[in-house]
């Protein structure tokens, strides 16, 4: 496909905003009213459009997004929608992807761009490490890059290699960088509504896996109390969610590890175990106060991540509740994590990956006899 | 920055096809896509060491790749400033000796490509230097001491890129060619005509992202001009370790733009090239290479020692071609440069050179809060923290020094 299509006039990039918001209105009244069964994918096309739709400025390109939609669909509709001058295609070319996302963001503009995996976000390292996260800090505040780069990551669906890594430790251990990784669908629209909306650079991890999850939810709604949220200047920033009240002990979880912490909970459940699971939501900022509170309730504390458990946002988490919590744990906090190894093929990935059994197995050993 | 609500870009920004473009400019030369996009058989020079203008037929232009002698007062400006630049570059090395400040990586020699460079843009346009680039930087309009901070130790970064269109001066090499091409797409996008010019040097062209950042320029159609100084060693590294292309310039031809090759020593024919590269861009003919051959004179840094890898028999060949005396001669025998005009420019220089010394030798406070206080936009809970610790620390350390001086 030539990067350079003759432009139809519906799809050249000079829709007038008014058409573009007889559009939005035209989504938003398509869609049925109350809570529908709703994809994370769905969630994240939708808060896409929204955010194109609410500001000229926000952009969005990376590899395939154009006519394709995205090779998991998240950008589908947008260039139709909008015009190849506001969701285009690249060049295959991760750096070039990242770095140019830099510069339209120096010039005025809201880019939101796409790694297609995980692993083909590395060549935008050096971009990332050296620029993204320090633009704001080098010129004081002069020059703000409000982007989002957004990464589908992790495992579980039976992916060759590079292409189920869990890589938010890298972002997360570079100062400067936000980091975001919804576990709901309706935080898959929130989230990355105000991920958008952020003057701060924020890695937007997307657990591949959940893209097909339903949930009920009401997008109407979330669009209404997104906007309320503008005013107020409330955010999901930095505020964990308590996904399952409990009593006996915590488990600390997010993105694609929610769910396993859910089910755990679950089966605990049906042998008389009380577990709360706190969903992280932002990694960084991280809500230190609601991960410290239920661990203070409950004494007791697993933390479950896909990654590798060395040097990684699960180590970062133990170490911040240990010495925070110290005197209220009645035993060590355990960790099940991915082992150290590299993402393993297909039919291994089950014996590598955090599941429900594991997650069992180690609240079963925070010493409950005494 | 504010872009209009309505993003309503004009016609001229829509997509098309590199092709159509390289044709426009080929109509308007009367040659090939081939000989447009090729450098001239010989590169662009207009006076030669000694400062002789060079015979029109003898200047390496061809057809397609004529350029006229710039004007008079610019040609005079550009004097002014490579005085300035060379004042600028020997007073910092001398700071750096003195220790007042860290590092001066010097342009000495390669001050022609260092004001062209500057000088052929309009306010509107953006600039994307490298850390070697400062004279490039204060002749676009920045304050000299705010230019030489980075350098001084105290941030690391002294001046608001928005405020004079001039990127932060890059260190990783050929990141910032990208950023450049960001800036170029965003206005294009807006229907803006603004030019970006993006500065590396040549063994920066082995980079991934001068790659990259050419190609996305070609293919967006970008009105991004490269301006690479083969100052002829990356440190140590000569060229010949970095590439076995016929030139720099014809790289241009992989990437479907136009290429050119300058003297770099030569501010006249500097002047000449880039300023047409900056009007094609501006006309929609999209990016642009440009090779500049110059000579970096001095070492790498002052860390660095340029005798384990240089012949000093090579350095006084260059030292012959300087760009400064070149033109001062060019200049005084065209008539336009006498002794008052030249002495009215080293005042100017000397001015500048004072206000560095000023400026570099002032012992500025910094402020340790100032550590957390730009790391985003909305400081995190933990950057608070963090920031009240020192605080404290500080407070105990300023308390525990206070008691002692009470008790003597």
């Amino acid at each position: 496909m030539s990067p350079t299509i003759t432009t139809s006039s519906e799809a050249n990039g000079n829709v007038s905003a008014a058409t573009a918001r007889a559009a939005a209105s035209a989504a938003a009244s398509a869609e049925a009213a109350g809570p529908q069964p709703v994809t994370m994918a769905k969630a994240l096309n939708t808060a896409l459009a929204d955010a194109m739709h609410a500001d000229s400025s926000v952009l969005v390109f990376g590899e395939d997004v154009g006519m394709l939609g995205g090779v998991f669909r998240i950008t589908d509709g947008l260039t139709a929608t909008f015009g190849e001058q506001r969701c285009f295609d690249t060049p295959l070319a991760e750096s070039g992807i990242v770095g140019m996302a830099v510069g339209m963001a120096i010039n005025g503009m809201r880019p939101v761009i796409e790694m297609q995996f995980d692993a083909f976000a590395y060549p935008a390292f050096e971009q990332i490490v050296s620029h993204v996260a320090k633009m704001h800090n080098r010129t004081k505040g002069a020059v703000r890059l409000p982007l989002v780069i957004r990464i589908p990551y992790g495992g579980g669906i039976g992916g060759v290699e590079h292409h189920c890594d869990s890589s938010e430790s890298y972002y997360a251990h570079t100062a400067g960088l936000k980091v975001y990784t919804p576990a709901t669908v309706a935080d898959g629209y929130r989230m990355l509504r105000e991920a958008i909306d952020s003057d701060d650079p924020v890695i937007f991890m997307e657990p591949k896996k959940m893209y097909w999850t339903k949930d009920q939810v009401d997008l109407g709604e979330l669009r209404r109390l997104h906007a309320e949220g503008t005013t107020t200047g409330h955010t999901s920033e930095g505020r964990a969610a308590v996904a399952r009240p409990g009593t006996d002990a915590t488990l600390i979880a997010y993105g694609p590890s929610v769910p396993t912490a859910l089910a755990a909970a679950e089966a605990a459940a049906l042998e008389g175990r009380s577990l709360e699971v706190i969903d992280v939501r932002t990694i960084v900022p991280f809500d230190d106060a609601t991960v410290c509170e239920s661990v203070r309730k409950t004494g007791r504390a697993v933390v479950i991540a896909e990654a590798h458990g060395f040097a990684s946002v699960s180590s970062e988490i133990v170490a911040r509740v240990q010495e925070r919590c110290f005197h209220y744990l009645a035993a060590p906090i355990r960790r099940v994590t991915g082992f150290d190894v590299p993402y393993p093929a297909p039919k291994l990935e089950k014996y590598y990956l955090p599941g429900v059994d594991r997650i069992l197995d180690a609240v079963d050993d925070l010493q409950w006899e005494n | 920055m504010t872009i209009s609500a309505d993003h309503t870009a004009p016609d001229t920004t829509s997509t098309e096809p590199a092709g159509n473009a390289l044709t426009e400019a080929v109509k308007k030369f009367g040659i090939t896509v081939e000989d447009y996009m090729l450098p001239a058989r010989h590169q662009i020079q207009m006076v030669d060491p000694d400062g002789r203008l060079i015979p029109e037929g003898e200047q390496g232009t061809q057809p397609g790749h004529e350029y006229p002698v710039p004007g008079d007062k610019e040609l005079l400006a550009a004097y002014e400033q490579l005085v300035v630049g060379r004042r600028v570059n020997d007073q910092n090395s001398a700071l750096v000796r003195q220790g007042r400040m860290a590092v001066y990586p010097s342009s000495h020699g390669q001050e022609a490509c260092q004001v062209a460079a500057a000088l052929c843009l309009s306010d509107a346009d953006w600039m994307f230097p490298t850390y070697r680039d400062a004279v490039a930087v204060m002749t676009r309009g920045v304050d000299p001491v705010q230019v030489m901070t980075i350098f001084r130790g105290d941030w690391h970064g002294g001046y608001d890129p928005l405020e004079n269109k001039v990127g932060i001066q890059c260190t990783p090499l050929t990141t910032q060619l990208l950023h450049a091409v960001g800036v170029a797409h965003a206005a294009k996008l807006r229907g803006e005509d603004t030019v970006v010019l993006a500065m590396c040097g040549d063994g920066a062209t082995s980079e991934g992202d001068f790659h990259e950042a050419l190609n996305f320029a070609a293919v967006f159609h970008l009105p991004v001009i490269f301006f690479v100084q083969n100052n002829k060693y990356a440190i140590s590294v000569p060229l010949a370790h970095q590439s076995v292309a016929p030139s720099l310039a014809h790289k241009a031809v992989g990437y479907g733009m136009a290429g050119e090759r300058v003297d770099g020593n030569d501010v006249v024919a500097l002047l000449a090239v880039l300023d047409r590269a900056v009007k094609l861009a501006r006309e929609g003919s999209g990016p642009l290479l440009v090779e500049a051959n110059t000579y970096r004179m001095q070492a790498h840094t002052n860390a660095d020692d340029d005798t384990r890898y240089r012949e000093n028999s090579e350095v006084a060949e260059w030292r012959a071609k300087d760009p400064v005396n070149r033109m001062r001669t060019y200049l005084t025998d065209r008539g336009l440069l006498d002794d008052d005009g030249e002495a009215r420019i080293r005042e100017h220089a000397e001015a500048v050179a004072a206000q560095l010394r000023e400026g570099l030798s002032e012992d500025v406070p910094v402020d340790p809060q100032e550590l957390f206080r730009h790391v985003f936009d909305r400081q995190t809970p933990q950057l608070a923290e963090e920031s009240a610790m020192l605080a404290d620390e500080l407070a105990r350390d300023a308390a525990a020094t206070d008691s002692q001086e009470a008790g003597k």
